[in-house]
């Protein structure tokens, strides 16, 4: 049976050699929901993602994706998942067809399914035409097009993106940034973006502040704001990981 | 789990592999012209050097460039081993590597896959060299260009392994450099490559105990029987079981809660 939660962290805590980088973290995300993970640099965004992912094991707390524990039913829980990592991770001598074809066969699909998948998800970006190009031809907003395309390839459930408009000028930000909130809303795609750009936050969106492996906001941007007793995102994320610190 | 998955995967991961090779021609011409020197010039110089006497699997006298030819296969295959180990440490430094290990497969499959992927590149460089190495007139018996197919494939297995548990150990790309020179060139120097175990005794005991059970010179000497038409059980066994260990330690080295992943630290955010 279907699990209504696409991922469920419960009390997650993290450490290397003995720093502490992820403390008691508790959260879950429903199908359809955009959730921002916004945190400085070193919040622990990246060491989340390291442990949803399975790249680390998770010691102190439980990962659960789509019901399956990710330290215990792996493959059940990563195939469930859909991932852009902050650097890109495609292969720059092959062409677009040629990458999005390894990660089909990566995930098992037959050539027809994956040439009919592989059609509408770059078609969905406006990518199709592109498709023999090499990817080193194309430009870093595009690439990140293929990179969105793969990880919705075999359908996932949870989509994590690990900052992946960093380094992409305003216009293929904001194109990014539609079209993932777009996924959400359309294909009820649960989504956890982390960041540290407040401008990518739509006003439905919910937000998670984390600041030094801790949670220190969870709610919507209006529970956020709120709570840190300001008027805008910009405010209650410096309230949040400067003001704390003095 | 379905087998047809675990197909699939293997043939992306295989057919990825030789796209790269095909896509990158100088990374084929390079590793083409280092054996290809050390026939030309340097075997060709220390022929008068070196006397080679009647030893298995050879049936007659030999020139140097005949000898060196098994122990040139074994370095096309060593390097191509470390190379690939040092591609999986850039992959991991540039995230690919977690492309691949995010995906709903075993990882120790994984690793065997990308293991094989390599050994096939290995391979087809060294029949290549072997090709032209038969235009220089060293020839084997032509059903030893056969049998040297699994000896190959073994032999790429286990010089791979050996990458792929020293990319498990290797934090960062500029550490990679050292360990070249800590484990290639030792490797290589001391073993039979390039000098018969018998020659070695002459100057060394030491060095001849340290030739001997050298993994790579097993490799070589399998390789060398191989392409004659003969068996070496005992190359074949060390090899064998030089493969099963490195691979074993580089699964542990890979495993999430076992190894040196754990220890490697975390991004940035």
């Amino acid at each position: 049976m279907m699990s209504p939660i696409a991922l469920s962290i419960k009390d997650v805590s993290f450490s290397y050699a003995g720093k502490k980088a992820l403390d008691h973290i508790d959260f879950k995300i429903q199908p359809g929901e955009c959730t921002i993970l916004l945190g400085p640099n070193g919040a622990g965004k990246s060491t989340l993602f390291s442990l949803i992912t399975r790249l680390y094991d998770t010691r102190s707390g439980l990962i659960e994706l789509c019901g399956f524990n990710v330290k215990q039913q792996t493959r059940k829980a990563l195939a469930k998942l859909g991932v852009v990592f902050q650097q890109s991770t495609l292969d720059m001598d092959l062409t677009v067809m040629q990458n999005l074809r390894y990660h089909a066969a990566l995930h098992g699909m037959g050539r027809k399914l994956a040439t009919q998948r592989i059609r509408e998800e770059l078609e969905r970006l406006n990518m199709y035409e592109r498709r023999f190009e090499p990817v080193r031809q194309l430009n870093g907003g595009h690439r990140r097009r293929v990179e969105i395309a793969r990880a919705l390839l075999h359908k996932p459930s949870l989509l994590l993106l690990d900052e992946p408009t960093v380094g992409l000028d305003v216009p293929s930000r904001q194109d990014i940034v539609e079209h993932v909130h777009q996924l959400a809303t359309d294909q009820k795609l649960a989504v956890l973006w982390a960041s540290h750009l407040i401008d990518e936050i739509y006003p439905a969106d919910r937000l998670i502040v984390l600041h030094q492996g801790k949670i220190k906001a969870d709610g919507t941007v209006n529970e956020v704001l709120k709570l840190s007793n300001t008027s805008s995102i910009k405010e209650a994320f410096y309230q949040l990981t400067q003001g704390g610190q003095a | 789990m379905n087998p047809v998955h675990y197909w699939r995967a293997l043939w992306g991961i295989v057919g990825r592999e030789l796209l790269r090779f095909v896509k990158q021609r100088e990374r084929f011409i390079s590793a083409l012209v280092r054996p290809l020197v050390w026939l030309f010039i340097f075997a060709a110089g220390f022929r008068a050097a070196l006397g080679i006497a009647i030893t298995a699997p050879y049936e007659t006298y030999i020139l140097y460039e005949v000898y060196i030819t098994p122990g040139l296969c074994g370095m096309i295959q060593l390097f191509n081993g470390m190379q690939s180990s040092f591609s999986m440490v850039y992959d991991r430094e540039m995230g690919s590597m977690r492309m691949l290990m995010v995906c709903p497969l075993p990882r120790w499959f994984l690793l065997l896959s990308k293991l094989l992927a390599g050994t096939a590149v290995s391979v087809l460089q060294v029949y290549v060299f072997l090709a032209i190495a038969w235009f220089y007139e060293i020839e084997a018996p032509w059903q030893g260009y056969l049998w040297v197919l699994p000896a190959l494939v073994l032999s790429g297995l286990m010089l791979g392994a050996l990458g792929l548990l020293l990319s498990s150990f290797i934090k960062q790309l500029e550490n990679f450099a050292g360990v070249m020179n800590f484990v290639i060139f030792p490797m290589f120097f001391m073993s039979t490559a390039l000098y018969p175990l018998w020659k070695i005794k002459e100057s060394s005991d030491l060095l001849h105990t340290l030739a001997q059970y050298n993994p790579f010179s097993q490799a070589v000497e399998l390789t060398r029987f191989a392409l004659y038409g003969q068996f070496n059980q005992e190359a074949f066994i060390y090899t064998f079981a030089a493969f099963v260990i490195f691979m074993a330690a580089a699964i542990i080295g890979y495993n999430p809660s076992k190894g040196m992943m754990t220890k490697k630290g975390g991004g940035a955010g």
